[in-house]
């Protein structure tokens, strides 16, 4: 999802027996639903998988805005231009909300963003794919958010009292990001042929890679395994999968759209939408760098933080300047 | 010189008269700069009417081990909650 395959640094699920007395104390809490702070003991690898989660979930907004942000000239309307900024701005707030609840554990914000630049920590594979119609602006609030929001709620109960607490911000303001891209497409759907052709286009091009954002299948994962016994990750990567696929078709019928799977057929013994085989091998390679976008977001990422180097320091030698006069005054 | 901003605590008070209460943090050079973002990053929504900026490192908080010590003589305490008298019926405004 907006964190993908994130590495425990743990190669089996620790048994009761195995534990050291904190770490059995630590669990009883995650058992018992008490949320951990900060300043608790946390046994290392908890730590360090936060890290990993809350930054990867932090650059994915931040690096999220790069596509959206493509459409603001260009949106139709002064209506939709207010909006989609409205949007990108919420986008940056998220960012924000995780890059401090991340830093809780003792990262700083200077290495998260190296740490990004240098390619250490990945962000969403979703967001190395190009915006380029307004209707892919509707795709993305309607699919990327929505399967964003899928993934984010049970993240508000999640054992890390500062994440779960940027989680539950977030989630409000993600509602309005979905809804507005669905009345995107609902627009565009009402409108002229060509104009329903491209909401058309839109959703068949990111309805796949929306379905690859929630990770691979992770039944065998020892990473996932570890992540849910700490309560950090609370539902599997296919049934947040599937959840996404029961709620999007009856949208999308909605729209008139035809989601682009041949095998995609209501199973009434299931009570739940089967869907076709997922390309896997086009997610890795996007994750390893080979989308269509990820050097570009990457340049524009590092050039925002280079070019606004000077702005940061001239910020931090002004204030050291009014505190020195305010010192000299006294 | 490292050019990273000192971090701040957010506090904002919302429209219903309530005390202000913590948000999150954020990074600024200054504390008039802290407000000016805290206002973006934590009143998009008409969330607050008044925001608190305090520099992180001037919070002073107490140790989770210090948990019991601190809060557990409470726990026996049950008579300093009304609840803990019983009222007869009879007795109004009380």
């Amino acid at each position: 999802m907006y964190a993908q395959m994130i590495d425990t640094g743990l190669t089996k699920v620790a048994d009761t027996a195995d534990m050291s007395d904190d770490e059995r104390a630590f669990q009883a809490r995650i058992d018992d639903d008490v949320r951990i702070e900060p300043k608790d003991w946390m046994p290392e690898a908890y730590r360090r998988t936060l890290i990993r989660q809350i930054q990867q979930h932090a650059h994915s907004e931040v690096v999220g805005m790069l596509p959206e942000g493509n459409w603001i000239t260009r949106a139709p309307s002064l209506a939709r231009k207010a909006i989609l900024m409205a949007k990108v701005q919420d986008e940056a707030g998220h960012g924000l909300y995780l890059y401090c609840a991340a830093e809780t554990l003792g990262v700083s914000r200077e290495q998260m963003i190296e740490d990004l630049h240098a390619g250490k920590v990945k962000y969403s594979s979703i967001f190395n794919y190009p915006t380029l119609t307004w209707a892919d602006i509707g795709a993305v609030g309607w699919l990327v958010d929505g399967a964003a929001i899928m993934n984010q709620i049970p993240l508000c109960r999640c054992s890390f009292g500062p994440y779960a607490r940027a989680m539950i911000r977030i989630c409000k303001e993600e509602s309005f990001h979905q809804r507005q891209g669905f009345d995107v497409m609902m627009s565009l759907c009402r409108g002229t042929p060509e104009q329903k052709a491209m909401a058309q286009d839109a959703l068949d091009r990111w309805w796949w890679p929306s379905l690859m954002m929630f990770g691979p299948p992770d039944a065998a994962s020892v990473h996932s395994a570890h992540s849910a016994k700490w309560k950090i990750k609370r539902l599997s990567n296919d049934e947040l999968r599937q959840r996404f696929v029961d709620q999007t078709v009856p949208q999308s019928d909605y729209l008139g759209l035809r989601i682009p799977d041949d095998d995609l057929a209501w199973n009434e013994d299931r009570g739940h939408y089967d869907f076709g085989a997922i390309d896997w091998s086009e997610f890795h390679e996007v994750l390893k760098g080979h989308g269509p976008c990820n050097r570009d977001r990457m340049r524009t990422r590092v050039n925002a933080w280079e070019d606004g180097a000077w702005v940061r320091e001239a910020a931090v030698a002004h204030a050291q300047k009014r505190d020195a006069r305010a010192k000299a005054a006294a | 010189m490292s050019s990273e901003w000192p971090l701040w605590e957010v506090f904002i008070r919302s429209q219903h008269g309530l005390a202000h209460k913590h948000v999150g943090s954020l990074h600024a050079p200054d504390a008039g700069m802290a407000v000016r973002n805290a206002r973006d990053v934590y009143t998009r929504r008409n969330e607050g009417v008044s925001i608190w900026v305090v520099r992180s490192a001037d919070v002073h908080a107490s140790a989770p081990g210090d948990r019991e010590a601190l809060f557990d003589p409470a726990n026996d305490k049950v008579y300093r909650h009304p609840t803990f008298f019983p009222m007869p019926d009879e007795v109004k405004h009380i």
